[in-house]
């Protein structure tokens, strides 16, 4: 008999939970190794203070300025395809420390989505923090095997004839959607048309509207 | 690269204990190679702070959504999507 075949019921009870006050358990969980990790040096607690700073210093208004540049310039949107990191980097945009950026074009035959299954895989530098329902369980099951039913409850409703790419981002690759843009956005500037594109929309779950014209 | 793009591929179905980036929902399913992106470090090792070396090579894989799932709610021609390394493929017919 080793040592280890005896009861461990005796590591069921005694311990006082790891959670402060109200927090909730992987809060917690994420604050000790946060602390163990500083207290080992392996990170310092500038390092996450400024890999914080940088994530929310990023927003949609930057894949937005991508989308709006591919949508008035088609060699742009075929560099954007090609290389989308090479692409940010062209409007002095911050692709991120992600080698690879792919950005996947909705057009009339074809609609992208994007999830990631396995955690919340985003491209975080040209979209900012990913929304929490990207991070949820409800999601990342249902966007893989009902994508449409998902879509309609965003208000997205598709054709038949619309073919519907799930893009499940489970390894390096970070992808990002370039939706159509929208008819009756055609008098619109560049900057104009950045403003429609949300960050939904390059998620893939919403398509961008033009502003209702303004009666005469 | 043991893949090329429009080469038929099945994704292992075998177990892996600890962490790894192949989805269990894909296991054992036959899709296209769409893309060979590059290739990466291995996350099985690399993530318990190891090197992850040697690379292995990442491909986008394009599944038919009624290949994946038994009943597929949607419409036939949905496609699936997901990047899978090398080593989680193998040859199909």
């Amino acid at each position: 008999m080793s040592p280890h075949d005896h009861d461990h019921h005796e590591d069921d009870h005694g311990h006082e939970p790891l959670t402060n006050g109200d927090e909730p358990v992987t809060a917690a969980r994420v604050r000790a190794l946060g602390e163990l990790l500083v207290e080992k040096g392996v990170i310092g607690r500038e390092d996450v203070r400024q890999r914080i700073d940088w994530l929310v210093s990023r927003s949609p208004v930057d894949g937005a300025r991508l989308v709006a540049r591919s949508w008035v310039d088609p060699e742009f949107k075929q560099r954007l395809l090609e290389d989308a990191r090479s692409a940010a980097l062209e409007l002095d945009l911050d692709p991120g420390p992600s080698p690879v950026v792919v950005a996947l074009e909705n057009t009339e035959s074809v609609h992208h989505m994007v999830v990631c299954t396995l955690c919340s895989c985003y491209p975080k530098a040209l979209l900012g923090p990913p929304p929490d329902w990207y991070k949820s369980v409800p999601y990342r099951s249902r966007a893989v095997a009902d994508p449409r039913g998902v879509l309609a409850e965003f208000g997205v409703q598709l054709e038949d004839g619309v073919e519907v790419r799930v893009v499940d981002s489970t390894a390096d690759i970070r992808y990002l959607v370039i939706p159509r843009r929208p008819a009756g956005a055609e008098t619109l500037q560049e900057e104009e048309l950045a403003a429609l594109v949300t960050r939904d929309s390059m998620i893939g779950v919403a398509i961008p509207v033009a502003p209702t014209p303004v009666a005469a | 690269m043991r893949y090329g793009p429009g080469q038929t591929v099945r994704v292992a179905a075998r177990r892996h204990e600890g962490h790894h980036r192949t989805p269990a929902y894909l296991k054992g399913k036959r899709g296209t190679v769409e893309r060979v992106h590059a290739r990466f470090r291995n996350p099985e090792t690399h993530a318990y702070g190891l090197d992850g070396l040697p690379e292995q090579p990442l491909y986008l894989v394009r599944f038919e959504q009624e290949d994946v799932w038994g009943e597929y709610p949607g419409i036939a021609g949905d496609r699936l999507y997901a990047d899978v390394f090398e080593h989680w493929l193998e040859e199909a017919e």
